[in-house]
């Protein structure tokens, strides 16, 4: 008989076996797949997410430049923009105009924003809004302007020039942007006052240096490179999917217990059937291929069903599960599609940890009973 | 023939295998397309200037945790703490300059 009818003819008996207890090992499939479930579904999700703020953010400005007072972020006076620019190794340095608006209407918050790129700036009394704007307020007809009340008794209307695609939502589902002087008489912000500064350098490799002489000329400010907005992303995805492990863990556990119980603890029944396999002529060998591929099958099984369905959860359904999660308080949860993004380190990692010690629990107890004499065993 | 035992797990494992196949083909398929959605992305982040996504809205810090003030806790009012879920979602912030003074004692003669 050659190898590969052995092995599946002991697959046969393995699957025959499992079907005795069908129940009970369909219960364990379906545990053990849930756990590889969630804890895949919090891999795909996180490392999509930190893939998409790496890819977009790789554009947000060299550096900001804030003033702080009182130990928190101030306006900062145009009158520091020459001392940044003058800077050697400076490309641009220019001010920003951006601030929250709560609308009252929704309970939404907006970033409002005046966009530095000559073709993003909407005409006077025009407004582009990310994705997420029309769709809180609940516009029903195109071209319905948008009314921002600052106080009671107050109502502004703009125009809506454009909304931006929900593509894009990610980054820009909450923006509204305008142009400077509506920004100004909206907010009352007075000429000369910008929120920050954003400055590009010719030479990344300068940019420690820039700062080193930026903050000599400007002693009170507070200076985020965009290392820093890749690290506090790379810091904010790696607790939040580590909160995510974390209760999966518990879940981990409750599983290996579980298992553990499932698999060590040889029942009298299954020390018999061994005894009886080994007395009609079975190999202790043979004994462990067939506990192998019951253990293969089982987890294998689980680790493929649960991943596969992992995947479809994260990128085809929009990973329903976490988005309430995530969306927290906020009124606004930008619509967005996540791009697949797979970690085959990850994913190895998640096999060896699910599969592994499984097939270990399955076979060190198998492989003691086997090794016994069948008249022992049998007793 | 009568069915063997391991016939229908093996076709279910086969079905698996094939649609783990189908999302592999899908990602590898979608991949020029979000690659164009990511690239608009970082174009408008570039033209617009962004730093943060837009993931939190509820509050400054969770909105731009890259420019947040240090003090996020205590930032509403002095015995105010983290009051959105979102908040334990995001790490406080790290980094931000030296934050030991080093001299030695002889310094301060």
């Amino acid at each position: 008989m050659s190898a590969l009818n052995r092995q599946r003819a002991l697959l046969d008996f393995t699957v025959a076996a499992l079907a005795r207890r069908r129940i009970k090992n369909l219960a364990l499939v379906a545990v053990f797949a849930t756990v590889v479930f969630l804890l895949a579904s919090a891999m795909f999700f996180a490392s999509s997410l930190r893939r998409e703020a790496e890819a977009t953010l790789a554009g947000a400005p060299d550096l900001i430049v804030q003033n702080l007072s009182l130990g928190r972020q101030a306006m900062i006076d145009a009158a520091d923009l020459p001392k940044i620019a003058a800077i050697r190794g400076v490309a641009t340095a220019e001010g920003r105009l951006w601030g929250y608006y709560y609308d009252r209407i929704s309970g939404a918050n907006y970033t409002v924003m005046v966009p530095s790129a000559a073709d993003l700036v909407p005409p006077p009394g025009e407004v582009i809004v990310g994705e997420a704007v029309p769709r809180v307020r609940d516009f029903k007809w195109q071209g319905t302007p948008l009314f921002l009340s600052r106080h009671e008794g107050d109502l502004v209307r703009f125009d809506i020039a454009r909304t931006l695609g929900s593509d894009v939502a990610l980054i820009s589902a909450d923006l509204v942007l305008m142009n400077e002087v509506d920004f100004r008489s909206f907010f009352n912000v007075p000429a000369g006052k910008f929120t920050d500064l954003a400055v590009t350098v010719r030479n990344p490799r300068e940019l420690s240096t820039v700062v080193e002489k930026a903050s000599a000329a400007l002693p009170d400010a507070r200076f985020v490179t965009r290392e820093d907005i890749a690290r506090t992303y790379q810091k904010l995805f790696d607790w939040r999917e580590g909160v995510m492990v974390a209760l999966a863990f518990v879940a981990m556990l409750a599983f290996a217990i579980f298992a553990a119980e499932k698999a060590t603890g040889l029942s009298a029944e299954e020390a018999r059937e061994i005894g009886i396999l080994k007395a009609i002529g079975w190999d202790t060998r043979d004994v462990i291929a067939m506990k192998l591929w019951e253990g293969g099958l089982v987890s294998g099984g689980a680790f493929l069903l649960g991943t596969v369905i992992a995947y479809a959860h994260v990128f085809w359904a929009g990973a329903p599960l976490f988005a309430s999660v995530l969306k927290g308080w906020a009124v606004i949860y930008p619509d967005f599609r996540l791009t697949p993004a797979i970690d085959a380190l990850q994913l190895g990692t998640l096999l060896l940890l699910t599969t592994l010690p499984y097939a270990a629990a399955t076979v060190v107890p198998v492989w003691r009973t086997a090794a016994a004499d069948p008249d022992a065993v049998m007793r | 023939m009568s069915l063997r035992p391991a016939t229908p797990v093996l076709s279910a494992l086969a079905a698996l295998l094939a649609l783990a196949g189908v999302e592999g083909t899908h990602a590898r398929l979608t991949a020029p397309r979000e690659a164009a959605r990511l690239a608009d992305e970082a174009q408008l982040v570039r033209a617009l200037g962004l730093t943060d996504l837009a993931l939190f809205t509820e509050a400054r810090y969770t909105r731009h945790p890259a420019l947040a003030d240090l003090a996020t806790a205590f930032q509403d009012n002095p015995l105010s703490f983290e009051h959105f879920p979102s908040g334990s979602l995001i790490a406080p912030p790290e980094h931000f300059g030296p934050t030991a003074l080093g001299f030695a004692p002889e310094d301060l003669r």
